[in-house]
C-alpha cells in the first residue's frame, strides 16, 4: 500500500542528497575535529562549513550557531543556561503555556531549583497577545521564552512585538523554532530574538542535529561540561555527519523556501476546506497566521487515536493531541489551554505536509477520511450530540 | 502496538449499536481520559441473549467493547459477571500497559448494565456495585466540569 505522510512536524524524511553528503562522514573521513592532523582539519572544515550553512538559513553570524543535539537540548539549554547566568539580575522567568515539553519542563525544573515563572495564557488561537506578556513582566524577569510556531495548531506567534517588549525590560528573548525554522522565513534579527532554537529533521535533515543561536556577546551557562567543543560552550566530540548534513539540509530549505511554502500552503488550504465541509469538524489554531503546511482539526464525538488506526490501515500517517492518543493520557496541553473542552480535545487531529505531498495525496485524504470519521461516529454514543455533557459556546467556530 | 485481535475487532467491531428494548443498560465514564462506554443487554430465562455497544474512545477501547459484547452472549447472568479486565484483554492477545484501563471500562460497562437488569427485575443490587454507582456519578461531573 502507498503511504501518505502527514506527519512533518513529528519528522521529515532525510533526502537523498543530504544523505549523500552525509555519508563520506560516516565512512572514510571518520577524524575527530580536534586531532591536528588533516583527517581531523577536514571534519574541522566540514562542522565550519555546516555553521555557515544553518547560520544563513536564520540570518546569524556562524559564530552565534551552537551546535546541539537536538531541539529539546537547545531549548533546554537556552532555558536552563540564560537562567543561570542571569540569576544575580533577578530569578523569575515567563514562558507561554504552549511551548513544547523541553520548554516546558525546563520552566518546572528552574521553578523547583527556587526561579519562580509565570507561565502565559493563549487566546483561542493559540497566541500570546503581547499585552499579557507586558503584564507579567517584573523587575526580577531575566528571560522570557515563547514558541515561535505551534507543531500542534500552527500558530505563529507575534514574534517581533513581544521580543521588542522584552526588549524594552533589557530582557532576554529565545524562541523556540524548531517548527518553523526551514519552513518559513526565520531570520534573527528580524524577530528580534537574542537565543532560537532549530533542528535538521524538520526540513529534511538528519536527527541528532540541531542547533541553538545565542546573539553574540551574550553569556550563557553550559548545559554540558567537558572539552572545548563549540567554543566550551557545548562539550562532547561532535556528532560531523549528522551536522554535515544538517548544513545540507539548511543549505537547501533557504534555496527552496519560497517554492515549497507555496506548494505546501495550495495543499493545506485545499485539505483545510474539504475537511471542514465535513459536519462538526472545526479547524484549530489560527485561520491565516498559521504554518503554510499546517492543517489541524478537532472532529466532534470521536477520538483521535481511533482516527489514526483507521487513518494508517489506509496508509495515511498523521497525528493527533487526543489523551487516548498520548502515552501520559493526558489531553494535549496547547488544546486545552486555547479553552477547547476536554471532550472536544479528543477528537484531535493534526495533517503536517511536506514537499512530497502532491494533490493527489490530498484527494485520496479528503476521500477516505469523511468515511471513517462516519464510521467512528456511528460508534460513538455521542453522534447525535454531546446530550447533557455538552458545553456549547465554548466550540471554536468553524474557520 | 496492538495485537492482531485487537486490531481485528476495531476495525470490523462487533455488536455496533442499542438494542432498543434492552433488559439492561450500561453505562461507564473513563476517568483517566474521559471516555464513555455504552453497553445494552437482552436477557431470556436468564441468558443473555444480545449485547450491543456504542462507545467513544480508543482504538482499544472500542476493540475492548467489541469483545465483551462477544464474550457475554449466550452467557448466564453469574457468568457474565466472572467477565474481568483481564479475561477481555486475554481474549484480545494482551494490551499495552497503559491500554489496561480501556478494558476496565468494558468489564465496567458490562456490570452496570447487569446491574440495570438485575434492578428492573426487583433483583438486590451487591454493595460492591453501589460503591461503584457513585464513583461512575463523580466521573459525570468532572466531564461535564471540563
Ligand atoms: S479510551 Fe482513552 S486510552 Fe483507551
Amino acid at each position: 500500500m502507498k503511504i501518505r505522510y502527514f506527519d512533518h512536524v513529528a519528522t521529515n524524511p532525510l533526502r537523498e542528497e543530504i544523505l549523500e553528503a552525509m555519508l563520506p562522514y560516516l565512512k572514510e573521513e571518520f577524524g575527530n575535529p580536534l586531532s591536528p592532523y588533516e583527517l581531523g582539519t577536514r571534519a574541522r572544515t566540514a562542522i565550519e562549513e555546516a555553521r555557515e550553512k544553518v547560520a544563513s538559513l536564520i540570518g546569524a553570524k556562524p559564530s552565534a550557531v551552537i551546535f546541539t543535539s537536538s531541539g529539546a537540548e537547545a531549548n533546554n539549554f537556552a532555558l536552563r543556561g540564560i537562567a543561570l547566568a542571569r540569576q544575580n539580575k533577578g530569578k523569575h522567568i515567563i514562558v507561554s503555556r504552549v511551548e513544547h515539553h523541553s520548554v516546558l519542563n525546563s520552566a518546572r525544573f528552574l521553578e523547583k531549583s527556587g526561579f519562580t515563572v509565570t507561565f502565559l495564557p493563549v487566546d483561542k488561537h493559540g497566541m500570546v497577545e503581547p499585552d499579557t506578556l507586558k503584564k507579567a513582566i517584573t523587575k526580577e524577569t531575566t528571560l522570557v521564552s515563547i514558541i515561535h510556531a505551534s507543531p500542534e495548531v500552527g500558530t505563529i506567534q507575534p514574534i517581533k512585538e513581544l521580543s521588542a517588549i522584552a526588549k524594552e525590560n533589557d530582557i532576554i528573548f529565545h524562541t523556540d523554532a524548531v517548527a518553523s525554522a526551514g519552513n518559513i522565513p526565520v531570520d534573527v534579527n528580524e524577530l528580534g530574538v537574542d537565543l532560537l532554537s532549530l533542528a535538521a529533521h524538520q526540513f529534511y535533515g538528519p536527527k541528532g542535529a540541531a542547533a541553538l543561536y545565542v546573539r553574540p556577546g551574550l553569556r550563557i551557562v553550559p548545559l554540558i561540561y567537558g572539552g572545548i567543543q563549540e567554543n566550551g560552550r557545548r562539550a562532547g566530540t561532535e556528532n560531523v555527519p549528522a551536522i554535515v548534513g544538517m548544513g545540507k539540509a539548511a543549505q537547501m530549505a533557504k534555496a527552496e523556501l519560497p517554492e515549497k511554502m507555496k506548494h505546501v500552503k495550495k495543499l493545506r488550504d485545499k485539505l483545510i476546506e474539504g475537511i471542514t465541509k465535513v459536519e462538526n469538524v472545526y479547524l484549530t489554531g489560527h485561520p491565516t497566521e498559521r504554518l503554510p503546511g499546517h492543517a489541524s482539526f478537532c472532529v466532534e464525538f470521536i477520538e483521535g487515536e481511533a482516527m489514526l488506526l483507521m487513518l494508517a490501515a489506509k496508509g495515511i500517517y498523521a497525528a493527533s493531541g487526543s489523551a487516548c492518543s498520548s502515552k501520559a493520557l493526558k489531553a494535549s496541553p496547547v488544546l486545552l489551554s486555547m479553552g477547547i473542552p476536554a471532550s472536544l480535545a479528543q477528537g484531535s487531529i493534526v495533517f503536517t505536509l511536506g514537499s512530497e505531498n502532491s494533490e493527489e495525496d490530498i484527494d485520496y485524504l479528503l476521500s477516505e477520511f469523511p468515511q471513517i470519521i462516519s464510521r467512528l461516529r456511528e460508534i460513538s454514543p455521542y453522534a447525535g450530540g454531546w446530550g447533557n455533557t455538552e458545553e456549547k459556546g465554548q466550540c471554536i467556530p468553524k474557520k | 502496538m496492538y495485537s492482531k485481535e485487537v486490531m481485528d475487532h476495531f476495525m470490523n467491531p462487533r455488536n455496533v449499536g442499542e438494542i432498543p428494548d434492552a433488559d439492561g443498560v450500561g453505562e461507564e465514564g473513563n476517568p483517566t481520559c474521559g471516555d464513555v462506554m455504552k453497553i445494552s443487554i437482552k436477557v431470556k430465562d436468564g441468558k443473555i441473549i444480545d449485547a450491543k455497544f456504542k462507545t467513544f474512545g480508543c482504538g482499544a477501547a472500542i476493540a475492548v467493547s467489541s469483545m465483551v459484547t462477544e464474550m457475554v452472549k449466550g452467557k448466564t447472568i453469574e457468568e457474565a459477571l466472572s467477565i474481568s479486565k483481564e479475561t477481555v484483554a486475554e481474549a484480545l492477545g494482551g494490551l499495552p500497559a497503559q491500554k489496561m484501563h480501556c478494558s476496565n471500562l468494558g468489564a465496567d460497562a458490562l456490570r452496570r448494565a447487569i446491574e440495570d437488569y438485575k434492578s428492573k427485575q426487583g433483583i438486590q443490587t451487591p454493595k460492591a456495585a453501589k460503591t461503584k454507582k457513585k464513583k461512575a456519578k463523580t466521573v459525570k461531573k468532572t466531564r461535564k466540569g471540563t
